[in-house]
């Protein structure tokens, strides 16, 4: 019992573990139906789709964190405007590299900007002022979209493809990303910040911290995260497209509850979105290699999110 | 008593202009679309103009229910596709199985309600993992879009009842109903109860669980009138039909008046978001801007809406 205690504590400060134990599980069963063959490669794959979602879902989750009354809703159509813009303006050429990123850069700062105004500026609620901006920046792209070319430059194309060691060279820069994320919300006075607003904001008030300034800077790292997500979904797809972007709404905040993170804000787990991201598309991996058709794939993914979440207490450690 | 007597009178004022902002938009856009296309204000200009009004006044009416409890349904758009598929597949031959199945989804939508009492679970997470599995329904009742769609259906939508539009018709019977169940029965003053003072609920005896399955049973029953309508617009099935319904519910109702927290809804108020969304493309079109723009407008309104309700609170 003496024993016990701490370690429930420590897997209570640790949730991710769960998301890890989770994605390691559903690899083991996939690597088992095939007869151990292909390990690597399925590991290889899943940590190159992954880390589309846990590009965003870092973004979802430092919003999610100062408080259940902030979301960003805007995530996907900040990735297509900003995969469409930037496509454009490389134009499928290595001389429109840098001023590619750097519009695809824009269109994130931007949006986090316009977010920032219409939530703290104007008061809308965080909802319906994400879900606004996300409206206008789609119809947006979709207006672009109808004169451009949308083609990745070769250089990009080739880096996002690229590996090291058999690891995704994507995969391993965001990995890199998410543990400087960690050690900002773990160790800085911001990271610091951004919890306790989530915990209680009055405290965090009184306590002179200076909430308008982390919200804010909570926006614009969602957004500049988004657009990048954006970016390299166009390159990696070989263009952007209309579609490309659909399904990170709604995977966007499952990746950020599943991995152990607290909706209701004050909780971050930057490792249990990567450890989720993981599981999610291992899981869709695993129903694809066992035969199994997208309706079953989707009622089990929808049955999986309020399971977990009805076996997490959401409301103890906030 | 003064304040007794004064305090309702204000209540009822801080109301009325939640709803008139949004009549006030409505209004507006009418005039310029009349203006722009004089014909849209006979009876079939009316007809086709709202016609597409239908199911997501009821979708509108669905997420209020679900928002009058301060939570929020993200799983709405793909429970109208659902409905859709069946519909397309079941409801022609076996109506019985068709008929069925919809009750088992209006109590699938109360149990939702129920799980997240008991388990004081965020609604927005357990919506979200319901929408795929209302999706992952939808496909496997009917894998390719298609189906066959009961004549009785696709008439149902098209009737002509004298003098006033269909739509219109609908529209003022969903929002008086609407009204009369949240506004002036003593059940909707529980109901909205639970998304403002749920503490002091439970103290006077009444049950939030009863009262959280009711509102989600109730947003069930909607999304299913919204499915079938859906259905007999379209005349046939798409598992994907509904996705849009999701966000332009949430619209239709905090455009009307409603707030994410604090169980303040207008069902008055939502019917006349509702039709604010759907104008906004006929606009465009008279205005002979590209469609491509409809969300951009729609997104402008809600900021146009949303902001002047705040500057008009920070007045008061």
């Amino acid at each position: 019992m003496m024993r016990a205690v701490p370690s429930r504590r420590w897997m209570d400060a640790n949730r991710w573990v769960w998301s890890f134990i989770a994605a390691a599980l559903v690899w083991s069963l996939t690597i088992a139906s095939v007869a151990g063959r292909g390990a690597g490669a399925t590991l290889g794959t899943a940590l190159g789709f992954a880390t589309f979602y846990a590009i965003v879902g870092v973004g979802q989750m430092l919003v999610v964190s100062t408080g259940g009354i902030y979301i960003d809703l805007s995530i996907p159509s900040v990735m297509m405007l900003a995969g469409y813009l930037s496509m454009g303006t490389m134009g499928a050429r290595d001389a429109g590299l840098l001023p590619g990123i750097a519009v695809a850069l824009a269109v994130g700062l931007a949006a986090g900007v316009v977010n920032v105004v219409l939530i703290r500026g104007a008061r809308i609620p965080s909802m319906i002022a994400t879900l606004a901006s996300g409206f206008i920046m789609q119809s947006m792209t979709i207006a672009y979209s109808r004169h451009s070319t949308a083609k990745p430059a070769p250089m990009l194309l080739d880096f996002s493809l690229s590996h090291v060691l058999g690891v995704p060279t994507l995969a391993l820069t965001f990995i890199v990303l998410t543990v400087g994320v960690g050690f900002v919300l773990a160790r800085t006075t911001f990271g610091r910040s951004v919890l306790a607003v989530g915990q209680n904001a009055r405290a965090a008030y009184l306590a002179g911290i200076p909430i308008p300034r982390t919200i804010a800077a909570v926006y614009i790292i969602s957004g500049i995260l988004a657009s990048v997500a954006g970016l390299l979904l166009a390159a990696y797809s070989g263009g952007a497209s209309l579609n490309m972007s659909e399904d990170f709404l709604l995977m966007s905040i499952a990746v950020v509850v599943l991995g152990g993170t607290s909706i209701s804000g004050g909780r971050a787990m930057v490792a249990g979105v990567w450890g989720a991201s993981l599981f999610l598309y291992l899981l869709v991996n695993m129903l694809n290699v066992l035969g199994v058709g997208a309706g079953v794939r989707y009622v089990v993914t929808g049955i999986i999110i309020i399971v977990v979440l009805a076996l997490s207490d959401q409301h103890e450690g906030a | 008593m003064p304040t007794a007597a004064g305090e309702p009178s204000a209540r009822r004022r801080r109301l009325d202009t939640r709803v008139m902002l949004p009549a006030l938009a409505l209004a507006l856009m009418l005039g310029v679309i009349f203006l722009l296309q004089p014909r849209a204000m006979s009876y079939n200009g009316l007809r086709l103009l709202l016609g597409l009004g239908l199911p997501l006044m009821f979708a509108a009416m669905a997420q209020l229910c679900v928002i009058a409890a301060s939570d929020i349904d993200f799983g709405l758009g793909t429970f109208i596709g659902l409905v859709n598929c069946v519909a397309a597949k079941y409801l022609g031959g076996s109506p019985l199985l068709a008929t069925s199945i919809f009750v088992g989804l209006v109590l699938a939508y109360a149990g939702m309600g129920a799980f997240i009492q008991l388990r004081r679970l965020p609604s927005i997470v357990v919506t979200l993992g319901a929408s795929f599995v209302w999706l992952g329904l939808a496909v496997l009742v009917l894998p390719s879009p298609g189906g066959e769609v009961p004549a009785w259906l696709t008439q149902l939508v098209r009737l002509h009842p004298p003098f006033v539009p269909l739509p219109i018709v609908v529209a003022v019977l969903l929002a008086l109903f609407g009204h009369w169940l949240f506004m002036r029965t003593s059940y909707g003053v529980v109901l909205r109860g639970i998304g403002s003072t749920p503490a002091s609920l439970q103290r006077a005896g009444w049950s939030l669980l009863a009262a959280r399955s009711t509102l989600f049973g109730l947003a069930g029953v909607f999304g299913v009138i919204a499915g079938l309508l859906v259905t007999g617009l379209n005349t046939s099935g798409d598992a994907t039909i509904g996705a849009a319904y999701t966000l332009l519910s949430v619209a239709a109702v905090i455009i009307g008046g409603g707030e994410f927290v604090g169980g303040v809804v207008s069902p008055v108020g939502a019917v006349i978001g509702a039709f604010i969304m759907l104008l906004t493309g006929a606009l465009l079109s008279f205005m002979n801007v590209s469609t491509d723009w409809q969300l951009s407008v729609q997104g402008a309104i809600l900021i146009l809406v949303l902001g002047t309700r705040v500057l008009q609170r920070r007045q008061t």
